[in-house]
């Protein structure tokens, strides 16, 4: 199964090369396709624990070795990246996108599955930077006109100033633990006590601003409104994701004894960004800036109940992670949708979409009902029992609970205000006389609306696997 | 068994999730009007059985959360009377919807909403049940936003949406530090919380009950709410929505701790007396139905403040036959009238129409209490348990419900002589086929649900036939009054027995106007103080300012190096000088 480890990370890159060698985006199309196999066929012949692991040498010198391994917690990640991967493949390719921008999507793609598989520090530092450049090109050549720049300049800086502080915590954690096997040092309950709290302080400032925990976010408001539909969507859908695992299985893993001091610290930080973000939504005027907002909010709730901790925290924490990276993508596709018919953006200027598309309008009211946290719908699992979490702690954390129930009726508040001005009232100028939803549009979406149904209907099955995964 | 109970909930939900897929309009109307009347015969079947079933539906470790069904033979009854009255409401929204372009999302939407109820009224799990009792409230959203030419609709719906989901933070909390506590979610099984706990997340469950049921302080959402379909105002008025508040706190009766009960009975009362006061100066047919919920609602809390759930039950039930055929009625006569609902143009001769006119004046009838309706029965039970509690809630609901039976009698008839004897058209007026069948359904209903006091699931108190005199006084008493200003002056609305309060009662004090006020100053300020913070202090102070620092000291730093040769000797000498000095320096100290 080492084979199709590899396979997973080494698809997508080969992918990225043809594609852009030979200038055919169905070529990389095909190989998304097939990585998305390999990441599917990973659960067979597992175990409890690591299911499958490779490790091959490369610089040991460094103590760099390309060592990938895959349990409970990082292949429903490695999947979403697969599958989100192949959509926005699809996507471009069908609207007839550059080449190139579909090479750079799977580079992303590629270097985002490296993150989730590494089991080497030094493996897993080296693609999480990997990841930044393709990304930083996306926004920078194919966002849009006025802002593309300037986004893409504060966002590569500001995840190279975090991912800095990561290697340091990094390295001082492998000096430390003396490897830099990442399940090892994990399984050997983390670094000494007395470098702890660094090492999480560290990683967790690198982490945090891929996550973004608030108020180190303001690069993803600017990031997402510059970056092409696709790029906003492997920016939330995985980008982000980047954050959040490395905090929960390699800050969290390599510190816990740092992990449970700051605990409250980042707490309090991911309650505040669950308020404010909600606040900042509410008096939005941009319809992708409103959605990139709301991802701060979103994460806030993962970073919260990876803060309360407990095996509920832990396992809402995941839960929510992965439910964001399939509801926030399929807004933005949608949002994407309504910008490419309208060529507008503002609330002000949308309205009546239910009259002029009623598919999508249903569409975007699903995604909406979804992201704020509908029972029956995957966003509700993970941050109903991050108020449980919370709760469960008692005391001062019982505050936190109350600011994240609160938070996710600001959450509806700002998403039926957006419906509202998007979806109600009569048709304005520029929504009437749009196109409907086309049948490539729906096969693009469709995965994302059933996997929402099915993982809010059917928490369970994800819930154990995380329950297995090496934490 | 079990299977009978899981199909009760999962037909309508898949009909519901299916047919917003369908394109054809005869195709969302068998499914419409199937999938609840499959769940009704479920709802029967399972009533001989009685099943508990349950599995884990998502493991949190420390707590698990079970997809988990109790139909006590109290819980089937309510199912049934909500599977019945969505079947009825499928049925009659056919014909009422017969020229709308959006009937095929609207067949689906009733059927999730139906499920939603079904779920809440059969889960025995409080997570579980928040999933039936939140897509309700989504379910309501897409229901009253229905009409897309009506301006008020979308507002009128995210309202309703908004208001329950801010009782909801209360409801989640609650439900949440009940399962901390309990180590479970299961209802059966609450048993051992400590009272602190109890009456903390009982107090936070009571708010969310609150405003799911539209009980004073969170009563705004429901007037406006009729700006959806009467179809749907019958649904969510009737068997659900509304009464889940009620049904889920006769539930949770046995976490009560006993002293709490008088914040119920004070949320009770309060609803009760005010909303009838509302309901008798409301300027329009639906507005006097929907305030009449809220009064009508209250005597259910009532019953709950006297720990009497299974009166509670009872009066929901009855409520639920004559507010459904009130409201689908209310369509059908507002439609025959041809006018927007309002009570100054609405009116019908009883000859127009006898289906009509019996139906409305049945309903009313069994609204005000009159015997041997459904309405009197439910209401002696509920003053009858109110009267043998003996406790503080007891004395408060008792004497509140005599006043509002007053209430409840006069802005019936109000209604009723408003609508059917100011003359109007002399021509006969047919109502559609499949309308009627809901009016007759209904109109049986409402007259014969008093049966359930006799045999049924429920434990109902005696009858207590002083009390039973007391409520004959107070409803005709209450019915004298409206009658006698009508027959003093016929030109003139009996509300004018309000005097000045009239205009302030008609828009619910102002409630609505104040609080949708306040809501938006404080949305604004706070989204204008976050924006402040986030994007001048956050953003543009510290990150665009540290890049500005930076770029400044890159700066100074290159300035330095750009002197002249001049500069650099004298740099050098001072610098020479300066080690100089500090060698000295230092050779001598040591």
């Amino acid at each position: 199964m080492g084979v199709i480890l590899a396979a997973c990370v080494a698809l997508p890159l080969l992918g990225a090369a043809l594609t852009w060698w030979l200038r055919r985006g169905d070529v990389g199309v095909a190989a998304a396709a097939l990585a998305l196999l390999a990441a599917a066929v990973l659960p067979a012949g597992r175990g409890d624990g690591w299911w499958h692991e490779l490790d091959l040498a490369w610089a040991p010198a460094i103590r760099l070795d390309f060592s990938l391994s895959v349990d409970g917690v990082s292949w429903p990640l490695v999947v979403l990246t697969a599958l989100l991967g192949l959509l926005c493949c699809v996507h471009n390719t069908r609207a007839g996108g550059p080449p190139t921008l579909t090479a750079l999507l799977l580079a992303v793609q590629g270097a985002s599955t490296a993150v989730f598989l590494a089991d080497n520090a030094v493996l897993f530092f080296v693609a999480f930077e990997a990841v930044l450049l393709p990304m930083w090109a996306v926004i920078h050549r194919y966002g849009i006109d006025e802002t593309r720049r300037a986004a893409a300049v504060k966002f590569a800086l500001f995840t190279v100033a975090g991912s800095l502080l990561m290697a340091t915590g990094l390295f001082v954690a492998v000096a430390d633990a003396g490897t830099a096997d990442l399940g090892a040092i994990i399984a050997g309950g983390g670094v000494g006590e007395g470098v702890s709290l660094l090492v999480f302080v560290l990683l967790a400032l690198g982490f945090a601003v891929k996550a973004p925990l608030w108020p180190l976010h303001s690069w993803l408001p600017a990031a997402h409104t510059a970056a092409p539909t696709v790029g906003s969507v492997l920016l939330a859908g995985v980008l982000l994701k980047l954050g959040t695992y490395g905090l929960i299985r390699v800050a969290g893993g390599l510190a816990p004894d740092g992990a449970r001091e700051a605990a409250p610290v980042l707490a309090v930080l991911a309650a505040t960004g669950i308020v404010v973000a909600s606040l900042v939504c509410l008096a939005q005027a941009e319809l992708k800036r409103l959605i990139a907002y709301s991802s701060v909010g979103h994460m806030g709730f993962v970073v919260l109940a990876f803060a309360a901790g407990g095996e509920a925290g832990i396992k809402a924490a995941l839960f929510a992670n992965l439910a964001h990276g399939l509801i926030t993508p399929l807004l933005f596709f949608l949002a994407g949708a309504v910008k490419d018919r309208t060529h507008t953006g503002l609330l002000s200027e949308l309205g009546g979409l239910r009259m002029a598309a009623p598919a999508l309008a249903g569409l975007l009211g699903f995604a909406s009902l979804a992201s704020l946290g509908l029972p029956g719908l995957a966003g509700f699992w993970g941050e109903a029992f991050t108020v449980y979490a919370a709760a469960e702690r008692g005391g001062a954390w019982f505050a936190l609970a109350v600011v994240a129930a609160f938070g996710a009726f600001l959450t509806a508040a700002y998403l039926l205000r957006m419906l509202k001005h998007v979806s109600h009232g009569p048709p304005s100028t520029a929504v009437a006389g749009i196109g409907g939803v086309s049948a490539g549009e729906a096969a693009v979406w469709s995965p994302l609306v059933a996997a929402t149904l099915a993982l809010g209907l059917a928490p369970g099955p994800l819930l154990d696997l995380f329950a297995t995964g090496v934490l | 068994m079990d299977l009978f109970a899981w199909a009760l909930v999962a037909l309508p939900a898949a009909a519901g999730l299916g047919g917003l897929l369908l394109r054809r309009r005869d195709h969302a109307a068998w499914l419409g009007v199937g999938a609840p009347a499959a769940a009704l015969v479920c709802a029967v079947v399972a009533g001989f059985g009685n099943p508990v079933t349950a599995f884990t539906l998502a493991d949190f470790g420390s707590v698990a959360v079970s997809a988990a069904l109790d139909l006590s033979p109290t819980a089937v009854a309510v199912a049934i009377a909500g599977a019945l009255v969505s079947t009825l409401v499928q049925l009659y929204s056919v014909a009422y919807l017969r020229d709308d372009p959006r009937y095929i999302p609207f067949a689906a939407q009733v059927n999730l909403f139906c499920a939603a109820m079904l779920l809440v009224v059969c889960a025995d799990d409080l997570v579980f049940l928040l999933i039936g009792w939140e897509v309700m409230g989504a379910c309501s959203y897409l229901l009253i936003a229905h009409y897309a030419k009506l301006p008020a609709a979308p507002g009128a719906a995210a309202k309703a949406f908004l208001v329950t989901r801010f009782g909801d933070v209360g409801f989640v909390l609650g439900v949440m530090a009940l399962g901390v506590s309990a180590g479970t979610f299961r209802i059966g099984e609450l048993g051992e919380v400590s009272s602190g706990v109890a009456t903390a997340s009982m107090l936070l469950i009571l708010f969310g009950c609150v405003g799911k049921s539209a009980q004073f302080p969170l009563q705004v959402w429901l007037p406006p709410a009729m700006a959806g379909p009467t179809p749907v105002s019958a649904l969510i008025h009737a068997a659900t929505m509304v009464a889940a508040g009620a049904y889920v706190l006769t539930r949770l009766l046995p976490v009560w701790p006993a002293d709490l009960l008088l914040v119920v009975a004070i949320v009770a009362a309060v609803s009760m007396v005010g909303a009838g006061l509302c309901a008798f100066a409301a300027t329009d047919v639906k507005g006097v139905l929907a305030w009449s919920t809220i009064s009508q609602v209250g005597f259910m809390f009532a019953a709950v403040a006297v720990a009497a759930a299974d009166t509670a039950l009872f009066h929901l039930l009855t409520h639920a036959a004559f507010k459904a055929l009130l409201f689908l009625t209310a369509g059908v006569v507002i439609a025959l009238a041809a006018t927007d609902g309002s009570l100054a143009t609405t009116r019908l001769r009883p000859r127009s129409s006898p289906l009509a006119f019996w139906s409305m004046t049945i309903g009313l009838a069994a609204m005000v209490g009159l015997p041997p309706l459904g309405g009197f029965f439910s209401k002696e039970a509920v003053l009858g348990a109110a009267y043998e509690a003996g406790t503080p809630a007891g004395v408060v609901v008792f004497w509140a419900g005599i006043v509002a039976s007053i209430v409840t009698a006069a802005y019936s008839a109000r209604l009723w002589l408003l609508l059917f004897w100011r003359g109007g058209g002399e021509e006969r007026l047919a109502v559609p086929r499949l309308e009627a069948v809901g009016l007759w359904t209904l109109a049986v209903g409402a007259a014969v649900t008093g049966a359930l006091y006799f045999a049924g699931p429920l434990h109902v108190p005696e009858l207590h036939l002083d009390l039973m005199a007391l409520l004959l006084i107070a409803t005709a008493g209450g019915l004298y009054v409206v009658a006698d200003s009508w027959w003093r002056d016929r030109a003139r609305d009996p509300n004018r027995l309000l005097g000045r309060s009239k205009g302030p009662l008609a828009r619910g004090l102002y409630g609505e106007a104040l609080t949708a006020r306040a809501t938006r100053t404080t949305a604004r300020l706070a989204s204008g103080a976050a924006m402040l913070l986030d994007e001048r202090l956050v953003d543009r102070g510290a990150v665009e300012g540290s890049a500005r620092a930076t770029l400044a000291a890159a700066r100074r730093t290159a300035l330095g190096h750009r002197g002249g040769l001049v500069r650099y000797l004298r740099l050098s000498v001072a610098g020479t000088l300066l080690v100089a000095v500090v060698a000295i320096g230092v050779n001598l100290w040591v």
